[in-house]
């Protein structure tokens, strides 16, 4: 048995068949609403269940109980409130009641009943999700930017937000089945955006060693210029469960998911989505979805304590480093030597190695794996 | 912003009272209520866990390990 979807419930509200194409068709007459790039995610995420119990974005009262007290008002734990904004001329056209239409792309993605239409005050979102009000936060900076009003209520998707990407895309209901058909009872989950070095690997398998299967979830969608490409990541992650995984140890597939970049709000978040992908445990790591030096680098392992219900066990597992006098992988609480026996793995480092056409050392990144990414003749986001 | 949460009133025996009022002492408990609140909510977590039901029909399930099978993850 995978993990129970939180709230208790898996939503999946996708329309199909003859009720998808009415739908389609309704579109023309209901008021349009042009979504962003992550305001389509998040509307494609409440649709497969990956934000279960939600079904769509929040209403004011669930709001507010989020930024207060890390609950919905049903008192399941919900740390990020799943908001669509919209700015006032686009507010004032709409009514609560109304269907609207939210479309990507110029393609129709998902109809939504608006049940709520409220003003937010911005300062307590950011202070309470992202504990600071500095515009260098990207969270706030973005926050800043989005309209006055937001809209609560259930959507239903009619469309997907296509990325050239699906072949690598499972979502909730997917994983569930596929778990148990992998007679997996304790999967824990990890979340990446990076290629995979040493010291994931000796995190994942550390983890590994207590449970059944590990799932590796990258985040799929916007990245900045100079990330590794999306592609680059899941060859990369296939090149090494190949070489260095034991047989059906280990599951490989995407998510398209925003990053918010709220430290151990948005920790506790990740480790929820994961639970509706039928985890049992979630790694956590140093600095877990912080930026810059907002948050403490184990700030995001403290919160957990607050949510003896959450239903999924999370995993704290310090950084890792090579150690030359211990002969491998360890961390700080594993290894007593002096920091010049330590090889630290440098992200920089390794990305400028890879640029150069350069393996970088074994005991920062597997040779095969390396190989594999200097394979790409472009493996940055240009 | 800002609207009170919604409490209600469970009466619990006054010597189990007691006993939880010395056990969180220099705890981070700061009243038997919060430490009352912090052990249900785990052990009603539990309880709901072994009721789950997945929430798919086996017409969904066959589906699904159909995808599965040509992405080549079965």
């Amino acid at each position: 048995m995978v993990s129970r979807p939180h709230g208790g419930r898996l939503v999946k509200r996708v329309a199909t068949g003859r009720r998808r194409e009415r739908l389609v068709l309704e579109t023309t007459e209901m008021y349009s609403l042009d979504l962003t790039y992550e305001q389509a995610i998040d509307t494609e995420d409440l649709g497969r269940g990956v934000f279960s119990p939600l079904e769509g974005f929040v209403v004011e009262d669930d709001f507010l109980s989020i930024l207060n007290y890390m609950r919905l008002t049903n008192d399941v734990p919900w740390t990020i409130p799943i908001v669509l904004d919209v700015d006032r001329e686009r507010a004032r056209k709409i009514s609560m009641g109304d269907e609207i239409a939210l479309w990507y792309n110029n393609v129709p993605l998902a109809i939504m009943r608006v049940e709520d239409l409220y003003q937010w005050d911005k300062y307590k979102y950011v202070e309470s999700v992202f504990g600071t009000k500095s515009p260098e936060h990207p969270g706030v900076a973005k926050v800043r930017s989005m309209g006055e009003f937001l809209l609560g209520g259930p959507v239903e998707l009619v469309g997907e937000v296509e990325t050239g990407l699906e072949r690598y895309i499972l979502w909730p209901d997917e994983t569930r089945v596929l778990f148990s058909e992998l007679r997996w009872r304790t999967i824990v989950g990890f979340q990446t955006r990076n290629v995979p070095h040493m010291g994931h690997e000796y995190v994942q398998k550390s983890a590994l060693v207590f449970v059944d299967g590990l799932f590796i979830n990258p985040l799929i969608g916007w990245k900045k210029k100079g990330d590794y490409r999306d592609e680059v990541i899941f060859e990369a992650y296939k090149v090494l469960i190949e070489h260095y995984y034991p047989r059906k140890s280990a599951v490989l597939a995407g998510l398209k998911m925003n990053m918010r970049y709220a430290g151990p709000r948005e920790a506790v978040h990740h480790a929820i989505v994961r639970k509706n992908f039928g985890c049992t445990h979630f790694i956590v790591g140093r600095d877990h979805a912080g930026v810059g030096d907002f948050y403490s680098p184990y700030e995001a392992w403290e919160i957990f304590e607050e949510f003896p219900d959450l239903g999924i066990t999370p995993l704290f597992i310090r950084e890792a480093f090579y150690c030359r006098k211990c002969g491998g992988m360890v961390n700080e609480k594993i290894c007593p030597h002096e920091e010049e026996f330590r090889v630290r793995i440098s992200g920089t480092k390794i990305r400028e190695m890879l640029s150069r056409g350069e393996r970088p050392p074994s005991e920062m990144m597997r040779p095969e794996v390396a190989d594999r990414i200097i394979s790409f003749r472009k493996p940055f986001v240009e | 912003m800002g609207r009170d949460k919604g409490y209600t009133t469970v009466s619990i025996p006054t010597t189990l009272y007691n006993r939880i009022k010395e056990l969180i002492k220099d705890t981070g408990f700061t009243s038997v209520s919060q430490y009352v609140t912090y052990v249900l909510r785990e052990i009603v977590a539990e309880h709901e866990q072994s009721k789950t039901v997945e929430p798919f029909t086996e017409e969904d399930r066959r589906r699904i390990i159909e995808k599965l099978k040509k992405l080549g993850y079965l």
